[in-house]
């Protein structure tokens, strides 16, 4: 199981993907968990993802085994929501196990920073006066560029 | 003898459905007639990019769908 990468219609729980990832890589020396949520927000009642499914998977795959290739990892987790979503459920979950710790951690670093920024992602957000589709931050693509 | 566009993100918005069939072959030229002026503007800019059958074109104005293909009109992401 080095890459375990899924896209999910519906709410999950991440400690139901991450202790069976973890188990399946005895001999591990560290692993790294991140989990975004739905941030909390008075003016926001829900948010939506919409993906395009001949490009969105594939792309995350690619994402995951360049993270493998390049961190030395064992084993990589990847589980991103689609549809829509309210505050406090988790959005996404990335999970790197690696020989050494700094591996696993730099690697979730740079997964998020490319799920973020380029991973065929659409987002939306309803607030009182309709929905609106969020555009990509400025930040996102700076935060992509530590990586080149 | 159709091509399938699919428009993603507010761009399904801007085209007021999700997709739309058009006769093909399908070349840029053919693709910018098909749709109102306002939404040819934006598809010409430099943030839109377009896929077909799952591969992201280069330079998409080199588009050449023939029929069954299927053509994706990808606004900027913004995920996570």
């Amino acid at each position: 199981m080095a890459r375990d990468v899924r896209l999910l219609s519906e709410p999950f729980i991440p400690g139901q993907f991450v202790g069976p990832f973890t188990n399946a890589h005895p001999g591990l020396g560290g692993v790294c968990t991140f989990v975004g949520e739905v941030r909390g927000d008075e003016a926001v009642e829900m948010l939506e993802l919409s993906h395009y499914a001949p490009l969105t998977l594939p792309g995350m795959e690619a994402l995951a085994d360049e993270a493998i290739a390049r961190f030395e990892l064992m084993g990589m987790l990847m589980v991103h929501r689609t549809g829509q979503m309210r505050v406090g459920e988790p959005i996404v979950l990335v999970s790197a196990c690696a020989r050494h710790r700094r591996g696993a951690i730099d690697a979730v670093d740079f997964a998020m920073d490319h799920l973020k920024s380029e991973a065929w992602f659409w987002k939306r957000e309803k607030r009182a006066d309709g929905w609106h589709w969020i555009e990509p931050r400025a930040e996102d693509h700076a935060d992509l560029a530590r990586w080149k | 003898m159709t091509v399938t566009v699919v428009f993603l993100g507010r761009l399904a918005d801007l085209a007021g459905a999700p997709e739309m069939e058009l006769p093909a072959p399908l070349d840029w030229a053919a693709l910018v007639r098909a749709l109102d002026p306002d939404f040819a503007a934006e598809l010409e800019g430099r943030k839109v990019r377009i896929a077909i059958n799952g591969e992201v074109l280069g330079d998409k104005f080199t588009l050449r769908a023939e029929d069954g293909d299927e053509i994706a009109l990808l606004p900027p992401v913004s995920g996570g």
